[in-house]
């Protein structure tokens, strides 16, 4: 109990830093939903490949040693274009091989829920057997930075050490803290904006809310679609990016638990509301840290999911409700 | 809905789903897999033996599985060299670690009528979840890796093992960290929660935190840490974690003495902390560094591949059961006696077994993280 | 809002359909119905004895299998009751298997030294009553959020147990003993009441394997068939208890309420009170099969009891057919049954499986044996379409 009022703030900072990497994961959650009322399961995948890309970048350019930021800021741009496509691509890939050929048969909503099962878990495992892949093309040598030791985790090679910037209550706040936070509120204002003002984002919402009247006003309802994955998908890979900064090592199965936080934190704030995804993320990374100092780490999974069930049992529809598309269950 | 035309057959659903199966089993071709298709090379008078290996091969667990199999495969190798009218082969049961699918493997093991002796299970889990059948078969069974104490309390007189248990290396720990204010974590898994609650018993920490075996972001436990005023830190578990707890309390501007036992001691954990974070970390072990031949030894045998955390307590396993074989104690109970009796000195250090199965003596080495290497030549043992 | 797959009557669906007809043409009769049932009764039993060729798991203990694959079928025909009748998506029904297996721990070693036979029933008690306590707040919860809080609930289940010392903790708990024996029991004598020879498929005239026998009734560690034997036999029971209830008066209320809950309420259906009582009967049949895992292993820990096995549970049920009760036990066995099938893929097997659910979701989205009503609305708007010639949404 102590820990807590001494640390107080150093519990909250760090909680408001993982919140808001939960929170853009979870903004491909809110927006599938949004548009198709159907639970991606698969997107925690989306983010796994994220976190390879963002680590492939700094191997591809032969950074090693140890370094701040500043040295490498220059490869952390790249690396969050690099890690936003490769996510956005394997988005739209999921879309096109898991989730179109079910949404033309006008397949049950369940059914779609087991498919992306079935893709996660190939997703998960063809990163798990990227060596025996490159083998099959015979360049496991050639790739041997890239894909040697699949199963194991696979860290960054540079050591990107944090800077203290200023100093609130006893918790001196790092670069990589501000960094993180801005980043993440940066994407998601871009993607509220280009949701709100733009042709694409009113294509998004029409769909949202009623994809029948959407496509006789002549929206293209599968191209809607392919946007909404895209865009869900580099938001994941931009969060992937700034995980790696934090994190700096990742595995082929480090997409599930991260994946179903992200989930739930949408489903906190509101599922199919962008800003609601973004409180969710924020509540929760700080309700895991609470919690972790009050009860013990092994009890923090627990306070996230009970949490979850009181919000929901007090606010039925979320924290800030549904916004995107009304649910039509 | 209501009103379509009927259309859909009534039929009775039990006939249907009986027709399903056996339309399954009538369909294919004759392309039976054999089950017992080990490989032939043993010939003459000898008859043909098996040692089997059952341990995760393949799955998040398979690098450490493989490790063991190429210990296995570098003392089978040498004993066929000298051996060549009288081979004896490894056959493998691959349970990914996954103590369920081990209980499956398990009945296949005791039914393998070649088989000699059991090297394995790898994991705890898998010990806990298969003890039970094969000492009820009364096949012999010595585990290079598995190390929960439990394992031995449970009177299977057919189980041993070629490791120290998680209560010889706590207790080591414990002493190793004598005077200083100790944090303890753990992972809240069979092997790690074991070792730590070991270590806490052989000391007084001044705080303790569990978290997950997957968790990535340890910022509640650093600050726990840091609050608690701890000079070291030790940490039950695998590398995995362990790597990155260290790295984020560095980062966090934590400057003590972090620990963590076998679980960590790998290569890997100085790639996932960063060679910087875990500079001076110590790891304990219950193995004696390999002689230097036996790398070479392992590599003609294994083409390609270098010896990890337990070759050298597999090859010891494996030479066991070879040197039963070459005192013609084949029959299960008399292998087991042989296992029982057994006493020499193998790879890993001095091998003999107490009435329970565990090995009698065994030294536990402090290795260290030294210029951003894990120093596997030079542990220090804890005496 | 019912969304069908309209399918193209092509000639392997024509095929199939003719031959469906003749089935149901030869079921018609009725002693002919009752000998087929009981043949294909016996040969469910009869099955891990027989050897097949194909579908025999090379490489891991058959009987192992087909007792997965019966306690899986088990949890998949609970499950359809919670998913296919009541149509609440459950992501924490492993929480119930795990309860199952616990009480039972508990009860037969942990704490208390029961008899097996006498901690079942108390386990089914048990599960039942938790699936109401947890039901009660979640089943306000409407649609898509209740997957989430029920995933929730059944990772919190793991929890608690992996950080409570009374349930074991992370280390599990052993020793869980077997259902006791029936017959004969000397050692050295193999034991049951007799025993029976499996089949081997090897030179023709030695098809009986007089080597290999298992013991019947004897429930011993090395052999898991008696064990499958007793878990096909509760899957039966429940079979029929399955079908008495979707029968009766609930069964309908379970479809009224499915359909159109607010329809339902007004006709007036308690359709909260439906609602929890599938989701007790759908976990007390999840805890039956835990309470069976926990006496055939002996040995349980929360390592089993993942949440990937929820979403395996729900993907059995779907992909058989939800809705439909053999469907979902024909899922479950397949959910069961093709990862070890696959054993000889090794590391890739994982991967194939997921493939595999891909490619039946895509081609047979509504489950390979949909349920009555189900094929009913596919037939209409078939009709519907060779009439209007275009689809349509039914």
């Amino acid at each position: 109990m102590h820990t807590f009022t001494h640390q107080f703030f150093e519990l909250t900072i760090t909680g408001l830093v993982l919140g808001s990497i939960y929170a853009l994961v979870a903004l491909g959650y809110t927006m599938v939903y949004g548009v198709l009322q159907l639970i991606n399961f698969a997107h925690s995948e989306v983010f796994m490949y994220g976190t390879f890309a963002t680590a492939w970048v700094f191997v591809f350019f032969d950074q090693t040693g140890v370094n701040s930021i500043g040295g490498e800021i220059g490869f952390l741009l790249i690396a969050l274009v690099v890690a936003m496509l490769v996510s956005g691509g394997v988005a739209l890939l999921l879309e096109r091989v898991a989730y179109r050929p079910l949404i033309k048969k006008n397949a049950p909503k369940l059914i779609a829920l087991i498919s992306a099962i079935g893709a996660s878990f190939v997703l998960s495992e063809a990163m798990g057997l990227r060596d025996r892949i490159a083998a099959w093309f015979g360049l496991e040598d050639n790739l041997g930075n890239y894909v040697g030791n699949a199963r194991n985790n696979y860290t960054m090679p540079v050591q990107i050490n944090p800077k203290g910037l200023f100093t609130i209550g006893d918790y001196t706040v790092t670069d990589i803290d501000v960094i993180t936070i801005v980043a993440a509120l940066g994407m998601m204002f871009a993607l509220q904006v280009f949701v709100s003002r733009t042709r694409f984002g009113r294509g998004i919402r029409a769909v949202a809310q009623d994809p029948e009247s959407a496509a006789l006003m002549g929206v293209n309802s599968t191209r809607v679609i392919q946007l909404t994955f895209f865009l869900g998908g580099l938001m994941a890979g931009a969060a992937a990016t700034l995980y790696m900064l934090r994190i700096g090592s990742t595995r082929n199965d480090a997409g599930f638990i991260f994946g179903v936080k992200a989930f739930t934190a949408a489903v906190m704030g509101g599922i199919g509301n962008l800003r609601g995804a973004l409180l969710g993320g924020l509540i929760l990374g700080v309700a895991e840290n609470w919690g972790s100092a009050f009860l013990g780490s092994q009890w923090k999974d627990v306070v996230a999911f009970v949490l979850l069930v009181v919000i929901l049992l007090i606010r039925p529809q979320g924290l800030l409700g549904e916004s995107l598309g009304k649910a039509r269950a | 809905m209501t009103g379509t035309k009927k259309t859909a057959r009534v039929f009775a659903l039990a006939g249907v789903a009986a027709l399903a199966l056996s339309a399954c089993g009538t369909t294919g071709g004759n392309n039976s897999a054999n089950a017992g298709s080990g490989n032939s090379s043993g010939s003459g008078s000898c008859g043909h033996y098996e040692i089997a290996y059952m341990g995760a091969l393949t799955g998040p667990n398979g690098a450490l599985g493989q490790n063991m199999l190429g210990g296995i495969n570098t003392a089978l190798s040498e004993y066929n060299a000298k051996h060549a009218d009288c081979k004896v082969t490894v056959k493998t049961f691959d349970s990914q670690g996954d103590p369920d699918q081990a209980s499956k493997l398990a009945l296949n093991v005791v039914n393998d009528t070649k088989v000699v002796g059991l090297i394995g299970p790898g994991f705890s889990g898998e010990s806990k979840a298969t003890g039970k059948t094969f000492f009820s078969a009364g096949l012999p069974s010595i585990s290079p890796s598995a190390t929960e104490v439990d394992l031995t309390e449970q009177g299977w007189t057919t189980w041993h093992r070629v490791i120290g248990n998680d209560s010889a290396q706590g207790a080591a720990d414990a002493k190793y960290l004598t005077g200083k204010k100790v944090f303890v974590v753990d992972d809240a898994s069979v092997y790690g929660k074991g070792l730590a609650d070991v270590v806490r018993k052989g000391l007084k920490p001044v705080g303790n935190d569990e978290v997950q075996t997957g968790q990535t972001d340890f910022s509640a436990t650093v600050t726990k840490i840091k609050g608690s005023g701890a000079d070291a830190v030790f940490y039950g578990g695998y590398y995995a974690e362990s790597g990155l707890l260290v790295k984020q309390l560095r980062q966090a501007g934590w400057k003590g003495l972090f620990m963590s036992g076998d679980g960590s001691e790998d290569p890997a954990f100085v790639k996932v902390a960063g060679s910087q974070a875990a500079e001076g970390a110590v790891l304990s072990a219950p193995a004696a560094p390999a002689p230097a031949d036996f790398g070479t030894k392992y590599a003609s045998a294994n083409p390609g591949k270098t010896a990890g955390l337990y070759s050298t307590q597999s090859y010891d396993a494996a030479n066991i059961f070879l040197a039963g074989i070459d005192a013609g104690d084949t029959s299960l109970s008399k292998m087991n006696d042989f296992v029982t009796n057994y006493s020499g000195t193998g790879v890993s250090g001095p091998i003999k077994f107490d009435s329970k199965g565990d090995i009698q003596t065994s030294t536990i080495y402090a290795y260290s993280v030294k210029n951003g290497q894990l120093d596997t030549a030079n542990p220090a043992p804890i005496k | 809002m019912n969304r069908y797959y309209d399918f193209a009557p092509s000639g392997l669906s024509r095929g199939w359909s003719a031959f469906r007809g003749w089935l149901g043409g030869l079921l018609d009769n009725k002693p002919t119905r009752v000998a087929l049932i009981a043949v294909g009764i016996v040969f469910v039993y009869a099955l891990p004895l027989l050897n097949l060729p194909v579908i025999t798991t090379s490489g891991v203990d058959f009987g192992g299998v087909m007792f997965d694959a019966a306690a899986y079928a088990l949890i998949a025909v609970g499950l359809n009751i919670v998913i296919g009748y009541a149509g609440l998506l459950d992501l924490g029904y492993v929480g119930f298997y795990a309860i199952g297996a616990y009480t039972t721990g508990i009860l037969t070693t942990y704490h208390f030294h029961w008899p097996f036979l006498l901690a079942l029933p108390v386990a089914i008690a048990v599960t039942m009553l938790s699936g109401l306590i947890l039901g009660a707040p979640t089943l306000r919860v409407r649609g898509d959020y209740l997957a989430i809080v029920t995933l929730g609930f059944g990772e919190i289940i793991r929890l608690v147990i992996v950080n409570t010392h009374w349930l074991g903790a992370a280390q599990g708990i052993d020793n869980i003993p077997a259902p006791p024996n029936i017959g004969p029991n000397a050692p050295g004598q193999g034991g049951g009441l007799f025993q029976v020879p499996h089949l081997s498929w090897g030179t023709f005239p030695n098809i009986i394997d007089v080597g290999h026998k298992t013991p019947f009734l004897k429930f011993g560690p090395i052999d898991a068939i008696p064990f499958y034997w007793m878990i096909v036999t509760a899957f039966f029971i429940v079979i029929i208890a399955d079908i008495l209830v979707k029968n009766s008066r609930v069964g309908r209320a379970w479809e009224a309420t499915r359909e159109d809950e607010d329809a339902a309420e007004l006709m007036g259906v308690p359709t909260f009170k439906f609602k929890l009582l599938a989701f007790a009967l759908g976990a007390a049949v999840g805890g039956l099969s835990g309470a069976f895992y926990a006496t055939r292993n002996g040995f349980i820990s929360p390592a089993t009891f993942l949440l990937l096995l929820s979403e395996l549970f729900v993907a059995a049920v779907i992909v058989g057919g939800a809705g439909n009760r053999w469907g979902a036990a024909f899922g479950g066995v397949l959910v069961a049954y093709l990862p070890d099938r696959f054993r000889s893929f090794s590391d890739w097997r994982m991967l194939v499986f997921g493939l595999a659910l891909m490619a039946l979701a895509i081609w047979r989205p509504q489950g390979i044996f949909p349920p009555r009503r189900t094929r009913r609305a596919l037939a209409a708007e078939a009709q519907i379409e060779e009439l209007e010639g275009e689809a349509v949404d039914v």
